[in-house]
């Protein structure tokens, strides 16, 4: 009995040794993988950071006034002015569109309160 | 293990022989076989204490020397860790109020050499001379040959070109640090605000950036803090409203040949400020030197609006008008005798031309009657009018946030006798700055509460102490409005826009003494729309004149107005303000022609 039990711990303690091991071994496999995306997250977010700066710096006002200049003839772009807003009053609406009738009865169809979808099948 | 007899029969045997107790055997053989046991149980004890201190010693031998390694390590950051790391290390970038990048970091690289590893200093120096015109060739030459030396610093600052250039030098001796750049890509654009940074302590691998003039200097702490992750510092200020400000305001000064200009666009409500201009300006990514001679007001880094303490003249008629009527001294139907000139002791004051005897309140705040204002400020005195001019903030600096505010302060006479009161109620003898005059014109116009100057984003507003009343300050803005429709400052109406506001001309001050003839400050503060102002705008020009008449002329409702006019015109459609425009009655539905 007593020997059964010696065996039963020394087979316990080699297995949570190897256990051990794997997972100390997994676990720096994780840290150098994090460790390289971190890494890779750093140069991409420097690399944003550098996108950002050269956006700002291309898109300053002093260099779009200058575009607009240049490319008056083209785009002719004004800088905005009290007269160009509007009121929705003063949009247009679109015309209606009216089909023409193809039938008496579709004509008549057409102005029925509540057409029906079988409307076409009558004769 | 084997028990000895506690009566050996031996002995007992040979104990009756000898009529001797046998019990006394059995007691003696008993007492040592306790003994036997005392002493081994004795010794296990011993034995685990020994254990026990040994693992306690050992405990605290591996925490004191492991905190004696962590100690002695070099310090580096957590790189694992579950969540992403909320430190950083960068300098937070600065936004305007609608997200726009002010300023942003740049890594850029720093150039030393290590003499010791050269192979071909005079090459390297040669070739160092060409790329940077601003090295000297001998010198550098000296520096790399010195057997003395091992380190020389040679640029702080490499843009791309020219890292890429000493790279294909290919000298081994020649290496690069990186180094965090302070980039303001909008170049000079609110150059005054944004100030500009430098590097602090440096070293091979880093330097430090720190914040020199403006905001980056007030919030450096903030900026630098790596516990704010990150996080931007946002302004009050609008890039474009910005942008398209400094534009007007340049092509004014150059037309009316101004020395120099600035501009302040203000809530009216919430005190934050919109757009604040300068001129002439610097590029805060290559900041100037100070100068170290003449007046400091000439360079390109003395901020105007903030700094400039100037006698803003007719523009403080308004707050004499004001307190009159708040106090209930006088309605805007009094009529004031302005029979001029008017004199207090050896001093005379006139008016720019004669507007007849008597003139309404309204009319002398419309017409700006120097003497009518004087005569108003009577009314108060000078203990009540200093009260007032200190409860709109214009006795003490303001507490905007740039370096250079606190050291702004109101220059206003020691003693405030009844002549000071009277050349102050129309803006002589009290010298402040357009930051000042901008706060307390929102004061004026937006119902009566005060506010304070800021150039942070705030959430929330909240109404400062009331000045006036919400009445006073209808009548002030119905006055302000009538000064552009019919009074000095025509030339300020734009359609849509009913834009209020008071010309002020103020004789320039000599350094020595006395006024120069023919040098003025002019300054038209105004607010718009003027139903219910949302904005207060200063435009001050220093020295302009306008020439397209037959005779110069300098007043402000010819200088300073016409720009103060254009940018209304250019920024309110950028502020979403819609213009008022009565516009021809639509009837129903239109349709459209194509």
């Amino acid at each position: 009995m007593r020997g059964l039990f010696y065996v039963l711990a020394a087979v316990a303690v080699i297995g949570l040794a190897f256990w051990a091991y794997r997972e100390t071994h997994q676990t720096q496999r994780a840290v150098a993988e994090l460790r390289q995306l971190q890494r890779e997250i750093s140069a991409l977010r420097e690399a944003i950071d550098v996108q950002r700066a050269e956006w700002a710096y291309l898109s300053r006002p002093d260099r779009l006034r200058e575009l607009v200049a240049i490319n008056f003839e083209r785009l002719q772009l004004m800088p905005v002015m009290p007269e160009q807003f509007g009121d929705v009053e003063q949009v247009a609406y679109p015309p209606p569109v009216i089909p023409a009738p193809a039938s008496p009865q579709e004509a008549i169809a057409g102005f029925d309160p509540a057409p029906s979808d079988d409307s076409e099948d009558l004769p | 293990m084997t028990r000895t007899p506690l009566r050996p029969l031996a002995r007992i045997l040979h104990a009756r022989s000898h009529g001797e107790n046998p019990d006394a055997i059995e007691r003696e053989n008993l007492r040592l076989r306790h003994e036997a046991l005392r002493d081994r149980a004795r010794i296990r004890a011993e034995g685990r204490l020994l254990v026990l201190a040994a693992m306690f010693f050992l405990a605290f031998a591996a925490i004191g020397g492991r905190m004696g390694l962590e100690a002695a390590s070099d310090p580096a950051e957590p790189r694992v860790t579950a969540f992403e790391a909320d430190i950083s290390t960068s300098r937070a970038d600065i936004l305007d109020r609608r997200g726009r990048v002010l300023a942003t970091n740049l890594v850029t690289h720093s150039l030393y050499a290590q003499p010791h590893v050269m192979i071909e200093p005079e090459r390297a120096a040669r070739e160092l001379a060409g790329i940077f015109s601003d090295l000297d060739e001998d010198r550098l030459l000296r520096q790399f040959t010195d057997p003395g030396r091992r380190f020389v610093w040679i640029k702080r600052r490499l843009s791309p070109e020219q890292t890429q250039k000493v790279h294909d030098i290919g000298e081994p001796g020649l290496l690069f640090g990186p180094r965090q750049m302070r980039l303001y890509p909008n170049g000079r654009l609110a150059a005054h605000v944004l100030g500009g940074a430098g590097f602090g302590r440096e070293g091979v691998s880093a330097a430090e950036v720190i914040g020199i003039a403006g905001v980056e200097r007030v919030f450096d702490d903030y900026l630098r803090d790596p516990a704010n992750g990150g996080a931007p510092l946002q302004l009050s200020i609008d890039l474009t409203v910005q942008a398209a400000t400094a534009e007007v305001l340049e092509a004014g000064m150059r037309m009316l040949n101004a020395r120099g200009a600035a501009a302040v666009l203000m809530e009216a409500h919430s005190g934050e400020i919109v757009a604040l201009v300068s001129l002439p300006d610097f590029d805060p990514n290559d900041r100037p030197l100070p100068l170290t001679e003449g007046d400091a007001a000439d360079s390109p880094l003395f901020n105007r609006a903030v700094q400039g303490l100037y006698e803003l003249g007719s523009v403080f008629k308004t707050f004499a008008v004001a307190q009159a009527l708040d106090e209930g001294l006088v309605s805007a139907d009094t009529v004031i005798d302005i029979r001029g000139p008017l004199r207090w002791g050896r001093f005379r004051i006139t008016d720019f031309r004669n507007y007849g005897p008597r003139l309404t309140v309204e009319q002398v705040l419309v017409r700006s009657s120097n003497i009518g204002t004087a005569r108003i400020a009577q009314m108060f005195g000078a203990e009540r009018q200093r009260e007032f001019l200190g409860r709109l903030g214009l006795l003490q600096a303001t507490d905007l946030e740039l370096t250079e505010a606190p050291t702004a302060r109101p220059q206003m006479p020691a003693n405030w006798s009844e002549l000071s009161t009277m050349t102050i109620s129309y803006g002589h003898g009290l010298s402040s700055s357009p930051v000042h005059l901008a706060a307390a014109y929102a004061a004026m116009v937006n119902g009566g509460t005060a506010v304070s100057p800021t150039l942070l984003r705030r959430p929330r507003a909240e109404p400062g102490p009331r000045v006036i009343s919400a009445e006073t300050s209808a009548h002030i803005r119905d006055m302000l409005r009538q000064v552009v429709t019919s009074g000095t400052a025509s030339l300020a109406e734009v359609p849509g826009y009913a834009v209020g506001g008071k010309t002020g001309t103020a004789d320039k001050p000599r350094s020595t003494g006395g006024y120069y003839e023919g040098k003025v400050i002019a300054n038209f503060a105004a607010a718009f729309p003027m139903d219910d102002p949302k904005y207060v705008l200063i435009v001050a020009l220093d020295e302009p004149v306008d020439t397209t008449g037959t005779e110069p002329r300098r007043t402000a409702g010819w200088t300073a107005v016409p720009v103060a006019a254009e940018i209304v015109r250019r920024t309110a459609p950028l502020l979403d303000l819609r213009p008022q425009i009565a516009r021809r009655p639509v009837s129903g539905a239109v349709p459209a022609r194509y």
